[in-house]
Formats: C-alpha cells, structure tokens, sequence
C-alpha cells in the first residue's frame, strides 16, 4: 500500500484505514472528497481531475510532515483520483490516525485544506448543458 | 542562454495548445521573467498573473528564482475549486 498515490483507479478507503491502524492510536478520521452533482447552483454532468503526478506525490507527502508538525498524529495516507470521474465517485482519500480524534479531524482538515490551495491537481467540470470548464 | 523545459497543465495547455514547451532565456532569468515571457507570447495567460504558483523541478519556488540550464518549470494556478479561505494559506503568489 502506497501511503501517498495518484491514480486513475476507483478509491476504495478499506486498505487505506487498515494501512494507518497501528495499537498506538485510537482514532482513525477518514474523509473522502466525492464527485458532487452541483457548483454555485449549476448542474455538474462529471468531473476530469489531471495532475502533475511527479510533483503531486511528494506535495502530498510534504502536507503530511506538516500535519505532524502541528499535532500528535499517527500514520497518514491521502490518494487521489485523476481521469473522468461520474458524480458520486471519490475523488480524494485523507486518512489520518491519532492517539485520540481531536488531532486526528484537525490534521485531516488541515491536509485537505493544503491540496484544495496548493496541490497541482485540477479539476474540469463538465456541466450538465454541455459546457466545459476547467475551475482554475 | 539557458534551455528549460515548461510543462502547461489544465486551462494553461489549453491556452497553449501543447503539454510542454521548451524555452531559451538569458543566464540568471528568474521564473517570473519566464512567465512573463509566455504571457506576451500567449495574451490569454494574463488572466492567471497574481493567483500563480510557480514550480522548478516539482519544487515550489518563489517568482525570484532564477533558472539552471535543463531546469522543468510549471506554472500552477490554484485548483480544484479551493475557496478563497484556502488560497490564505498560500505561500508564494506571482
């Protein structure tokens, strides 16, 4: 299991949960970013993310050192999806454990707010009218 | 000169028309003299300047650094439908 991927397969959380659960830590957060049907009130049809792959990995990797920069955390794994994604899919996997769930939710929150800002991974929405539109 | 190589993800290579590009700058040239460069030669990356994020060899690097010969350079807009909340915790915008 590769703690930190980008891939153009289906996300599936099971190996990424139990890659992360070690007896040190009570509390395993796993939040998952899924293909929604909507943005700012228009109807989304599908999402393409692309990524600059080299580089996204070890960015991944770097917003986890800098989780455990700021809390007591355990193992981490993100994954996240590229290629043409229908809605309701998972787009992207943060999994954080921790002795206890305050710093496990608040490092998760902090490494989804890195790649939403920073991770060079884009998304395409391609609207229910046909249009389509990279959100960069 | 120096020749590096710039790579165009998403709405870029769309505007550019190619995933990769290579370029001829002076010695010392910084990425954002780079970017510059390509806005003149590309008008419709102008839109992009001031919410950018410049990266040499999968690095982050600030607007001033220069480039070596063979250096891969990317221009990063920031993505994936982040809010301005996020964009706060950037560190370098060119």
């Amino acid at each position: 299991m590769q703690p930190f991927l980008i891939t153009a397969e289906p996300l599936d959380p099971a190996p990424l949960v139990a890659y992360v659960t070690t007896p040190e830590d009570g509390a395993v957060v796993t939040f998952a970013g899924v293909a929604r049907n909507h943005f700012g009130g228009r109807p989304t049809a599908s999402l393409y993310y692309e990524a600059y792959a080299e580089m996204a990995v070890p960015v991944l990797t770097q917003f986890a050192d800098e989780a455990r920069t700021r809390w007591r955390v355990g193992r981490i794994a993100v994954h996240h999806r590229v290629g043409k994604l229908t809605i309701g899919e998972t787009a992207v996997l943060v999994v954080v454990a921790a002795p206890h769930r305050h710093e496990a939710f608040e490092a998760a929150e902090y490494i989804m707010d890195r790649i939403k800002a920073l991770a060079p991974i884009w998304k395409q929405e391609h609207w229910a009218d046909g249009d389509v539109e990279w959100r960069d | 000169m120096i020749t590096v190589r710039v790579r165009f993800f998403a709405g870029h290579r769309d505007i550019v028309g190619q995933a990769e590009q290579t370029y001829e700058v002076a010695d010392h040239a910084t990425v954002a003299e780079l970017w510059q460069t390509l806005v003149t030669a590309y008008p419709r990356l102008a839109g992009y300047t001031g919410r950018l994020l410049f990266a040499v060899n999968q690095t982050f690097v600030e607007p001033s650094a220069q480039l070596h010969q063979d250096d891969e350079v990317a221009f990063i807009p920031p993505v994936s439908g982040g809010t301005e909340d996020a964009n706060a915790a950037v560190p370098y915008y060119c």
